[in-house]
């Protein structure tokens, strides 16, 4: 981890939760995207932890800000979240991917307080947000609207759709975070449909744009913690190691799909533990 | 029926301010009264179908009452996905409405041609699904699709069914199919504008001594199909017929329900498009005749079954 994750403890914490969280739950599920949930647990944890204003004891309050996680297939790191911070008993991550669990592999709402809205086909958690935030702007309030999706997610033309309408309605209440992993389901994102330059595209959609380290509690912090200043929708580029945490699983294409069992558990939730 | 609906959803919007209609950049001069009306309440999305849908739910999660405005199979096809996980699945009030049922468009080509939308949107879980054939009707469902909790589909035709009937001595029953003429030797059951093609066809057989029930089925779903079961029963002869696929549609759905209470009738036979893309262009009565759905096309299939019937009753 960085050194200045140490300056906010709480957030380290919590992110290390979620990732062991999410390593019991694939295993004992026999599920797979780890990669992609630990990929993104920092910006989990800091959005859960410092950024989002809502009340696990009143989950629907109307003032909420609303987050949406478009990459469906990582909801693992989500509900780890929420049990963490006390939305439902952290006895409910043992369903995960069981028979006659809530809790399905792809994130869903239903029954699952805190959870604004089920996805899993990639490409509709932001339109989704970006009609929330069209409402927000109509009523004048003040809550904000967060989207998390991932970089081979990009792929998917209806988030261009849905860009250019933000945009244009300059719906600056609407904050896109981009797992920026580099890799995707079958190979990596250089080699299946490039990205690049990125930053430039959002940016000629007419968004603000920052790129931060993605595993950077701090940068995260600071970068989240302030809205647009302008009139335009926000899109934060977190640069990512697929499957951070565990060495073995970092950068590798296989551990999108694979699942830790017997040794390779073991391994991984010894580096986990031992983490900072 | 377009001009009709939006009449009646400009007073609606009216009402209540949580009433948004969106459009997918198409209805030209057709909504400016509305947006004259109450501009806060329109936005056109764009050519933009699946963000259309996203952003409907996005609003209905907010409390919004959503109608989706766009032609033929463009407001449901393309975004059909975001229709199911989003819309339908998060119990959100959306109201699809697309104007140019069946051949309505017809000289426009096979894009065009919105010859599966009963069949497609009837799957969705809990929706509901609606074909008008008379102007009243539109005005009616489009308040029953602002009242109704989740997804619904309202299919516009560009012909109509002019009963003479005002609005003010009849009303829509949630579901029913609506009994718009007697007759004992053959059941006749529409949905749509070409109801107008099964009364022609029903007057035409009554001049060679066949008496014909027309039926018309404003609701695909839900269905009480206790009318139209009850009709079938009494004629032995039961023909469905709609601008729209053979598969999934009208005919599919009367099929399913009189086979599940154990009241198929006699004889049955799907009017509709025969499992084929159109390929001809033509305006809606052309087409209705090209692909065996006008009224001279009912009325050959219904002598010809009736004969069958006294040949074998002969025999």
């Amino acid at each position: 981890m960085d050194s200045t994750n140490s300056d906010f403890p709480d957030l380290q914490e919590l992110a290390k939760n979620i990732r062991l969280h999410v390593l019991q739950m694939t295993s004992n599920g026999g599920s797979s995207h780890i990669g992609s949930a630990f990929s993104m647990a920092d910006m989990i944890a800091v959005l859960y932890g410092n950024i989002l204003r809502m009340d696990p004891t009143n989950p629907d309050c109307a003032d909420r800000d609303r987050f949406i996680l478009s990459k469906g297939h990582a909801g693992a790191a989500v509900y780890a979240a929420l049990a963490e911070k006390g939305f439902f008993d952290k006895d409910w991550l043992q369903t995960h991917y069981q028979n006659g669990s809530k809790l399905s592999g792809h994130i869903s709402h239903k029954g699952i307080p805190g959870v604004e809205m089920s996805t899993g086909s990639l490409g509709h958690g932001l339109p989704v947000a970006t009609g929330m935030a069209i409402v927000a702007k109509k009523r004048k309030q003040q809550h904000r609207i967060f989207v998390l999706l991932g970089d081979g997610e990009c792929d998917e033309g209806s988030n261009w759709e849905a860009a250019l309408f933000a945009a244009h309605h300059k719906l600056s209440n609407l904050t896109v975070l981009i797992d920026y992993n580099k890799l995707q389901s079958l190979d990596s994102i250089e080699q299946t449909l490039a990205l690049e330059p990125l930053a430039d595209k959002w940016h000629s959609f007419g968004w603000e744009v920052e790129e931060v380290d993605g595993h950077d509690i701090s940068s995260l912090q600071h970068t989240l913690s302030t809205s647009s200043l302008g009139q335009k929708p926000q899109c934060l580029i977190c640069h990512t190691v697929k499957g951070k945490g565990v060495s073995f699983m970092e950068n590798s294409v296989l551990w999108h799909y694979r699942t830790a069992r017997g040794e390779e558990y073991r391994a991984a939730l010894e580096e986990l533990t031992r983490a900072a | 029926m377009r001009d009709t609906f939006i009449s009646a959803l400009t007073s609606i919007a009216a009402q209540d301010e949580r009433v948004v209609l969106i459009t997918g950049d198409l209805g030209f001069k057709v909504f400016d009264y509305f947006r004259e009306k109450h501009a806060d309440q329109f936005i056109n999305a764009g050519i933009a179908e699946q963000s259309m849908a996203g952003i409907a739910t996005g609003m209905a999660l907010e409390g919004y009452t959503v109608f989706l405005y766009s032609i033929a199979n463009f407001t449901f096809m393309r975004c059909l996905e975001q229709l199911r996980n989003d819309a339908a699945y998060h119990e959100c009030n959306i109201n699809v409405v697309s104007v140019g049922g069946g051949f309505s468009y017809g000289q426009l080509g096979m894009s065009h041609h919105a010859t599966e939308d009963l069949a497609i949107m009837r799957c969705m879980p809990t929706s509901v699904v609606a074909s008008p054939s008379e102007l009243w009707e539109v005005t009616e469902l489009t308040r029953v699709m602002y009242q109704s909790k989740g997804l619904s589909y309202l299919r516009l035709d560009k012909s109509h069914f002019d009963s003479e009937k005002n609005q003010i001595e009849e009303h829509l029953t949630f579901g029913s199919p609506r009994v718009i003429r007697d007759g004992c030797d053959v059941t006749l059951v529409a949905t749509g504008g070409i109801v107008s093609e099964v009364i022609e066809a029903a007057d035409a057989l009554l001049n060679k001594g066949i008496s014909a029930c027309v039926i018309s089925a404003p609701f695909i779903k839900p269905i009480d199909i206790s009318v139209i079961s009850s009709s079938a029963k009494k004629t032995g002869a039961l023909f469905t017929i709609e601008e729209h696929s053979v598969l999934g549609g009208l005919g599919s759905v009367v099929a399913e329900e009189l086979m599940e209470n154990g009241s198929a009738p006699d004889f049955f036979r799907r009017i509709g498009l025969r499992e084929k893309f159109t390929s001809v262009v033509g305006d809606q009565r052309y087409l209705r005749h090209t692909y065996g759905m006008s009224a001279k096309n009912i009325v050959a299939q219904v002598c010809d079954q009736l004969m069958l019937k006294r040949q074998k009753k002969a025999a």
